[in-house]
């Protein structure tokens, strides 16, 4: 039971129209109308809020402020620190312990590479573990890459890089088979037949989960698999800057011991950047739905070694954060819970919107319903719409919360607020970053011998990614970045490795004039009541 | 101004808000948190943490990032606790009832005591899933192990020295990759990309222009 009033009373006026809602079918926006809701009410085009950059392989691109201030920071370490030890030699460094990394690292061990990887938090402490609604591949009579392709294409507004999402959409079926023969456990009917259900955006079901907790599923066995390789994991280790040849090319990072602060080489011949996405760093004052370590850093490293950026300036908002109560402000709500058949409801009890647009034009009409109209529910941190959850229920037959979203149901109950029952107030959350650095069809970005994988890439998607084209697009481009980073190793001689490039960047900050004032990588966020920068 | 509660961290008393995790607790009192600090959303399970309430005799487990503190709470993270990870050939392995014997066999140590269970931040049946485990039930053992997040707190309660979560772990893993039924559709969709069957249509797609793009993609059917 909701104790405000306020809430409560406008709960009540949700379970009235329970009924009535759930025989509407809201029509779907057309493209003009999508296109004014977004220009008016989507953070992206909160001009004031974004950045020209002054320096380095993108300049003149519009980013987030906060990333302004980090990609052209300075340098945790100084340039000419001595270099001649190496801590760690390896073929290949995977940077990054979530499904890309761990995927990258099981491939290029597969194809016999020595590989090592290094994460900022364990193994699994990663947005890959949090994933919860599941991830498509059209695997189905009915279905075909070219509509996938189609859905991902036009759901990304027309703005992703081809040859990758053709990447995607065609391995996609090979990614869901991979992962079930290493013993992930997707929903099945007793025939074998993949449980699969819509996202917003897509026109075919082909949400493949593991109940509501699929990235975790993924995450785990992942995890599993490189332990039982024998692949080493040095945890509690980040990167902070990466280490060039003489003639360019990525050949190591510098890490740092996150509990010693101690730093450490690692030499190798190639280099794969899986360090996710942005999440804590709360652009426009946003909360998160992001694991603690989504800071950006793979975009820093990147960026200062010579890699351009790609879409540095769309953001994701979900739809669909917690927004009540305090406790879990700005987690997620998976999509799921609309896919399964929670409709988002104003403050007045009204249907004002059908729950399976993309994520950008849901984000933009709640945040429309909830200014300008002045439909949404006032609680104690702004303002937020309703999910109405007990519908799923009436929809599907009682017990289909517990089996299909065990994870939100417990979320929400550990604050008393039994989602079977009582519907949930929600409101957009910085979800997803999804631009980031730019990269061959074979993984490689602008700098030799660095590839990137994950939510640090920027184009597979274009402007807007679909719910499950990320969790496939970690799992088909992390093994393709371990498969080449291990066939380009075989024929890399060592040469000397650098931080010129360090040297180079600072010295192009002082000409432009430009001082953000901060160190980066950023690492973690400032959460200590004492405001002190890790 | 908002009500405040004591909480003890470490046996060190600071006043918190009343409405904080355990998590928010400590990043209130100054804490930069490393380790013990994951997804903050309870999937994770890198936040275990114990505590007592001041009067009550009972010790508890939760997850630090989804606990609201409570007035003379003591709180001791558990950020790591040395679990035994049997490393196995998934390829090689096979879902009988011996493997679990040669992988893990402290778990037919099981004393029945039910700590586990008691313990679990999940509020799951531990002890049942060990059960399972142990009489090669892996389909059973998975689905009641499903929502574990790993955390490790049942196994510091275990007198047997079990590593839960990771005879679980095997256990799902055997029950997905050999138990669970075959995917007929899905084998077949991998065999006809790798003929390329579908290369045809995605490359006519790719080579439209931008207005048809839009327009197909404006009028696709969505199936209901
Ligand atoms: C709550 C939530 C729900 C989601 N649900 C879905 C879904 O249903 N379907 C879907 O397709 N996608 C979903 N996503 C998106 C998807 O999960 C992520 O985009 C994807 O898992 C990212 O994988 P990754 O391996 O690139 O990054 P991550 O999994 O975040 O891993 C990155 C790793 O790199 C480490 N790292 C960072 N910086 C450094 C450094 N400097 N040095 C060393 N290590 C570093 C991090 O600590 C982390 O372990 C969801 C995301 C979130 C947050
Ligand atoms: S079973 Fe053990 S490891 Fe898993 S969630 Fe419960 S207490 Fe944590
Ligand atoms: S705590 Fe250990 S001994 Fe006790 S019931 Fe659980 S598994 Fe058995
Ligand atoms: S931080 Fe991940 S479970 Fe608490």
């Amino acid at each position: 039971m909701y104790q405000d009033p306020v809430i409560a009373a406008s709960a009540e006026l949700v379970a009235a129209a329970r009924e009535t809602n759930i025989h509407i079918d809201p029509p779907r926006m057309t493209a003009q109308e999508k296109e004014d809701l977004l220009k008016t009410y989507h953070p992206d085009y909160r001009e004031d809020q974004f950045e020209v950059l002054r320096v380095g392989p993108s300049k003149g691109q519009k980013v987030p402020r906060e990333l302004a201030a980090l990609l052209q920071g300075r340098s945790r370490i100084s340039p000419s620190m001595d270099l001649r030890k190496a801590d760690y030699e390896t073929d290949v460094l995977v940077i990054g312990g979530g499904g890309a990394g761990a995927s990258a690292a099981i491939e290029a061990h597969q194809a016999g590479a020595k590989v090592m990887v290094v994460t900022k938090l364990r193994m699994g402490d990663a947005n890959t573990m949090m994933a919860e609604g599941g991830i498509q591949a059209a695997d189905k009579p009915g279905d075909s890459p070219a509509q996938h392709f189609l859905d991902a294409y036009g759901g990304g507004h027309f703005a992703a890089q081809k040859d990758l999402l053709a990447k995607l959409v065609t391995e996609a079926p090979e990614a869901i088979q991979w992962l079930s023969n290493l013993g992930v456990e997707f929903d099945k009917a007793p025939d074998g037949t993949m449980i699969t259900t819509h996202g917003g955006g897509t026109s075919r079901k082909r949400m493949h989960a593991a109940k509501d907790y699929s990235g975790a599923e993924i995450m785990r066995t992942l995890r599993d698999e490189v332990i039982n390789r024998g692949i080493p994991v040095i945890d509690f280790t980040s990167a902070v800057e990466l280490l060039l040849d003489e003639s360019g090319r990525c050949a190591g990072a510098v890490l740092m011991n996150m509990e010693t602060r101690e730093l450490l080489i690692a030499r190798a011949k190639t280099v794969v950047l899986a360090t996710g996405g942005a999440g804590r760093l709360h652009y426009q004052g946003f909360p998160t739905s992001n694991h603690y370590g989504a800071t950006a850093d793979g975009l820093v490293l990147g960026y200062r070694a010579g890699a351009r950026l790609l879409y540095p300036d769309t953001l994701q908002y979900h739809p669909t954060g917690a927004a009540f109560p305090a406790q879990i402000f700005g987690a997620l709500v998976t999509e799921k819970v609309r896919s399964v058949g929670a409709m988002l409801i104003n403050a007045k009890g009204q249907a004002f919107m059908n729950p399976l647009e993309t994520r950008d034009v849901s984000a933009a009409a709640i945040i429309r319903e909830c200014s300008d109209r002045g439909n949404g529910v006032k609680t104690p941190a702004g303002y937020a719409v309703w999910l109405d959850t007990p519908m799923i229920e009436r929809k599907h037959g009682p017990g289909t919360i517990e089996k299909r979203i065990p994870a939100m149901m417990r979320m929400f109950g550990k604050y008393g607020i039994d989602i079977r029952k009582e519907p949930i107030l929600v409101y957009p959350t910085l979800h997803y970053q999804n631009g980031g650095l730019k990269i061959s069809v074979d993984g490689q970005s602008d700098v030799e011998n660095l590839f990137v994988a994950g939510e640090a890439v920027g184009g597979i998607h274009g402007r807007n990614r679909l719910m499950g084209n990320s969790l496939l697009d970690i799992i088909v481009f992390g093994r393709s970045a371990g498969r080449h980073a291990a066939a380009k190793a075989a024929g890399v001689t060592p040469g000397r490795a650098a931080l010129s490039h360090v040297e180079a960047f600072h010295a192009a900050l002082d000409q432009a004039g430009v001082d953000t004032g901060v160190v980066s990588p950023k690492l973690l966020p400032t959460y200590n009541s004492l405001g002190k920068d890790f | 101004m908002e009500q405040m509660v004591n909480v003890y961290l470490y046996g060190k008393r600071y006043a918190v808000p009343a409405s904080a995790t355990i998590m928010e607790a400590m990043e209130f009192a100054g804490y930069q948190l490393v380790r013990g600090c994951g997804c903050r959303n309870g999937f994770c399970g890198a936040c275990a943490t114990l505590y007592r309430i001041a009067g009550d005799r009972e010790l508890h487990a939760c997850l630090a990032c989804s606990t609201k503190v409570e007035d003379n709470m003591y709180v001791a993270t558990l950020p790591f606790f040395p679990l035994v990870k049997a490393v196995y050939d998934i390829e090689k392995v096979r879902p009988s009832q011996q493997i679990m014997m040669q992988l893990y066999p402290e778990i037919y140590a099981c004393v029945g005591c039910n700590a586990c269970t008691k313990a679990c931040t999940q509020g799951l049946n531990v002890m049942q899933y060990i059960a399972y485990a142990q009489r090669g039930e892996y389909e059973k053992c998975a689905e009641e192990s499903f929502d574990c997040v790993m955390c490790g707190v049942c196994s510091s309660r275990c007198p047997a020295g079990i590593s839960h979560p990771q005879v679980a772990m095997l256990a799902r893993r055997l029950n997905g990759k050999y138990l669970a039924p075959i995917c007929e559709h899905l084998d077949k969709r991998v065999e006809e990309i790798k003929e390329g069957r579908y290369e045809a249509l995605l490359q006519e797609l790719m080579a439209q222009s931008p207005e048809e793009l839009r327009r197909l993609y404006n009028t696709r059917d969505i199936e209901k």
